[in-house]
C-alpha cells in the first residue's frame, strides 16, 4: 500500500535506480582513465556541439547583441548601445507612434495559429482515416501525405495561383456556387493564402499525430460508450488524452514555422502585407538595418518560445507530458 | 424498470464476422437478479453475444430486449447496462476516483450526489484508499475492483463481465469470485458473466449457458448441468467424463438395458420420457468420481466391470485411477475419506461399478 504514489513518479525511480557515475564509470566493456573518458567524449559528442555552437548559438547570441546596437549612417552596424531598436519596433519611431511593427507580428502569429488550427481540422479525420486503413494500404496513404515535399515549395505556390486564377476550373466552381463574383479570381486573397499555408505545412501535423493515432486503444473508447459517454464526450475522454503528444508536437511542428513564412503570404496573398519573415528580409537586405533586424527577430523568437511555453504548460496540466 | 419482466430476452441473434459465424441464432431469457454465466471455450460467441447486449457491436439479426424494451435502436451509452472489461479498460489519465466516477459524471448527476455514490461504492469494493492513484500505480486485483466499481456505481439494470478474472493468479481468483457473488446479492443487480472456466462458472452461477460454434450446446442450472449434461460437448467441457458407445437393447420405462464394449449395463434415465428419446445408438457418459472401484470378488451384481488398474496418480485429497477392461481405458476419482494408505495399486485386479443412475446418455 506504502510508496505507491512514488512508484508512477518516473524521475524518482530514475535517481535512485541509476545512481549517476563518479568521472570514469561510462564505459563500454573496459576501463577507461579519466583522460581517456575525456578524450573519447570529446571526439564522439565534441563534432555534434561544435555545430551547434558554431552555426547555431554563435549566430544567436550575435543577432541578440547586434539588435543592441545602432546603425550607422551607410548601414554599417556601429558599436553604440541602445534599446532604440526595441523601442522602433513597439512602435514608438520617429514620427510618434506607429503599430507597424506590432501588427505585423500579430500578424504573423495570427497566420501561424491559423495555419496550426485548419491543419488540426483537416489533419485530424486524415490521420484517422489513414489509421484505419487496412494495413497494407498505409505506407501508401502516407507516401501520397508526403509527395508534395518532392516539389519546391515556390513551384507548389505558383501552381495554387494557376488553380486559383480568373477563370480556372475552381473560380468557375466558386462563382456557380455563388461564392465569389463569375470571372472573379480566387486569388490574391486571405483565403488563398490559408489554401496554400495549409498545403504545405499539413504534412508535419499529420505524421507525428498519425503516430499517436494508431497506437490507440479502443477498448477505452468502448468503456466511455458503456459509461453513458456520447461519441464527442467518448472522443473528448476517452481518444483525445490518447493522441494528444502527436496533436501537441504536430500543432508546434506547424506552428513555429508558419509563424516565419512570407513566400506564400506574398504570392497568394498578392504581396500587400509584409510578415514577421519579410520584414527581418527587408532589414537585413535593402534597408540595410541589421540592427533593428536583428531586433525583430529576437523578439520573434522570443514571442514564439513564450507561446510554446504557455502551451506546453496548458498542455501539461491535463495531466500529459508533451515535451 | 418492470421487476416483473426477464431482465433481459435474446430471440434468435446472429452475428457473423465475413466467413465466420460468430452467433448462429442464440435465444436465452435471463431471469431479473439472476447470476447467469456464459460458458464456453474462447471463439464460441460468448463475448460476442455480450458486447451486442451491452450496444458494443450489432447483431445481423435477431431481438434483444432489456427489461423489455427492444433496445435495437438505443446506443451503448444509452442503455441500462454497464460492463467490467477483460482488460478492464481503466482510463490511464485519470485517478482511480475519476474512473469510478466517470459514469456518473457522464449522465450529469448532481455533483453531490456523484460524490457520495462514488464513494460509498469505492467503500464496498474496498479501493476507499486508492481514490488519487492513477491505473498505472495498481496492481492486477486492484485495479479489477476499480472496474467493477466504475461499473456497478452507474446502479445498471445487467451488469455484463467479459472474463474479468482472467488476468489474475489463481489465489486471487478465488477470493475474488466469492466477493463478486456477495457483492451481487447484496446489490441485487443481475450479471451476465462470460467465463471459460467451467469451475469458476459453477461457483459463481445459478444458471449456465455452455456455447459452442455461436449455438448454445445447453442451459441450466449449475448442478443439473454437472449431473445430467446432454450433449457430449457439456459433458466434456464442464468437468471431465468417460465416454463409450453404447447400443439399446432394452427399454422399460426409465431403465435401458445398454450393450456395451464392456458387456452388459443398465442404464436409469431421470424419466421414463427420457428414457424413450435416447436413440437406439448413443454415446454413454459416466462422471470419473461416479465410478466406484471394489475389490475383486465384488462380482455377481449388474453394472459391474472387471478392470486392471493400470495407473495410480495421489492427488492429496483425492486418487486419480486409469484403469483398464476390454480395448478401453477408464478414468475413475475416489475421495480419500479414510486415514492410512488408499485403496488401489497399480496391477492390481478390481471391479469398477457403474451406479445406473450416474450413467449418462448423451444426444450426441
Amino acid at each position: 500500500m506504502n510508496g505507491g504514489a512514488q512508484a508512477g513518479d518516473p524521475s524518482r525511480v530514475g535517481r535512485a535506480g541509476a545512481p549517476r557515475s563518479r568521472g570514469a564509470e561510462m564505459c563500454f566493456g573496459e576501463r577507461l582513465t579519466r583522460r581517456q573518458h575525456w578524450l573519447r567524449s570529446a571526439l564522439t559528442s565534441g563534432p555534434g556541439i561544435a555545430w551547434v555552437v558554431v552555426f547555431l548559438v554563435a549566430p544567436l547570441v550575435a543577432i541578440a547583441v547586434i539588435s543592441f546596437w545602432t546603425r550607422g549612417a551607410y548601414g554599417e552596424v556601429e558599436h553604440l548601445w541602445t534599446f532604440g531598436n526595441y523601442r522602433r519596433f513597439m512602435g514608438f519611431g520617429l514620427f510618434g507612434y506607429d503599430p507597424l511593427y506590432p501588427r505585423i507580428i500579430a500578424r504573423s502569429l495570427g497566420l501561424g495559429a491559423a495555419t496550426a488550427a485548419l491543419s488540426v481540422l483537416a489533419g485530424l479525420p486524415l490521420a484517422f482515416f489513414i489509421a484505419g486503413l487496412p494495413e497494407r494500404f498505409r505506407p501508401v496513404a502516407l507516401t501520397l501525405v508526403i509527395i508534395p515535399f518532392w516539389t519546391n515549395l515556390l513551384v507548389r505556390t505558383y501552381a495554387w495561383q494557376i488553380l486559383l486564377q480568373a477563370g480556372g476550373f475552381l473560380a468557375r466552381a466558386a462563382a456557380a456556387a455563388g461564392l465569389v463574383d463569375a470571372g472573379a479570381p480566387l486569388y490574391p486573397s486571405a483565403g488563398a493564402v490559408l489554401v496554400g499555408m495549409l498545403c504545405d505545412y499539413l504534412p508535419f501535423l499529420v505524421l507525428p499525430l498519425y503516430a499517436s493515432v494508431e497506437k490507440i486503444d479502443w477498448t477505452l473508447a468502448e468503456a466511455a460508450a458503456d459509461l453513458h459517454a456520447d461519441g464527442l464526450r467518448a472522443f473528448r475522454h476517452a481518444i483525445l488524452p490518447q493522441i494528444l503528444p502527436g496533436l501537441v508536437a504536430g500543432v508546434i511542428l506547424v506552428f513555429v514555422p508558419a509563424t516565419g513564412q512570407f513566400v506564400i503570404p506574398d504570392l497568394l496573398g498578392g504581396a500587400k502585407t509584409v510578415m514577421l519573415g519579410n520584414a527581418i528580409a527587408q532589414q537585413f537586405g535593402p534597408s540595410r538595418d541589421w540592427p533593428f533586424g536583428s531586433a525583430i527577430a529576437c523578439l520573434g523568437m522570443a514571442l514564439v518560445m513564450l507561446g510554446l511555453w504557455a502551451y506546453a504548460r496548458a498542455a501539461g496540466r491535463r495531466g500529459q507530458e508533451v515535451l | 424498470m418492470r421487476t416483473d419482466l426477464p431482465a433481459i430476452e435474446i430471440e434468435n441473434v446472429t452475428r457473423r464476422f465475413g466467413e465466420v459465424t460468430a452467433l448462429a441464432g442464440v435465444s436465452v431469457v435471463i431471469r431479473q437478479g439472476e447470476f447467469f454465466s456464459l460458458l464456453g471455450p474462447s471463439g464460441c460467441g460468448k463475448t460476442t453475444l455480450l458486447r451486442i447486449i451491452g450496444g458494443l457491436d450489432w447483431p445481423d439479426g435477431g431481438r434483444i430486449r432489456i427489461g423489455g424494451v427492444d433496445v435495437e435502436d438505443i446506443p451503448a451509452h444509452r442503455r441500462p447496462v454497464n460492463t467490467v472489461f477483460q482488460s478492464y479498460a481503466l482510463f490511464p489519465h485519470m485517478t482511480v476516483f475519476d474512473n469510478v466516477s466517470f459514469g456518473l459524471r457522464m449522465k450529469r448527476v448532481p455533483r453531490d450526489e456523484m460524490v457520495e455514490r462514488t464513494r460509498k461504492i469505492m467503500d464496498i469494493v474496498e479501493i476507499e484508499d486508492l481514490a488519487g492513484r492513477r491505473p498505472a500505480q495498481l496492481s492486477g486485483g486492484q485495479k479489477q475492483r476499480v472496474a467493477l466499481a466504475r461499473a456497478v456505481v452507474n446502479e445498471p439494470q445487467v451488469l455484463l463481465l467479459d472474463e474479468p478474472l482472467g488476468a489474475l493468479d489463481l489465489k486471487l481468483r478465488k477470493q475474488l469470485q466469492v466477493e463478486l457473488l456477495a457483492l451481487q446479492r447484496r446489490l441485487g443487480i443481475t450479471f451476465v458473466y462470460v467465463t471459460h472456466d467451467q469451475e469458476e462458472a459453477l461457483v459463481m452461477s445459478d444458471r449456465i449457458a455452455v456455447m459452442q460454434a455461436g449455438r448454445i450446446e445447453q442451459m441450466d442450472e449449475a448442478e443439473a448441468l454437472y449431473e445430467r449434461p446432454r450433449k457430449r460437448f457439456v459433458a466434456q467441457f464442464l468437468g471431465s467424463c468417460n465416454l463409450f458407445d453404447a447400443a439399446v437393447e432394452e427399454r422399460e420405462a426409465a431403465n435401458l438395458a445398454v450393450r456395451t464394449s464392456m458387456g452388459p449395463l443398465r442404464v436409469a434415465a431421470a424419466s421414463a420420457e427420457e428414457a424413450a428419446a435416447v436413440r437406439d445408438r448413443f454415446t454413454l457418459a459416466i462422471r470419473p468420481e461416479k465410478i466406484a472401484l471394489r475389490p475383486l470378488g465384488y462380482g455377481g451384481r449388474e453394472n459391474a466391470v472387471a478392470v486392471r488398474v493400470e495407473e495410480v496418480i495421489y492427488v492429496g485429497s483425492e486418487t486419480h485411477y486409469l484403469l483398464r477392461t476390454d480395448g478401453l481405458t477408464l478414468r475413475a476419482e475416489a475421495m480419500n475419506v479414510q486415514a492410512g494408505p488408499q485403496g488401489y495399486e497399480r496391477g492390481q485386479e478390481a471391479v469398477a461399478y457403474f451406479p445406473p443412475a450416474a450413467l449418462l446418455a448423451l444426444d450426441d
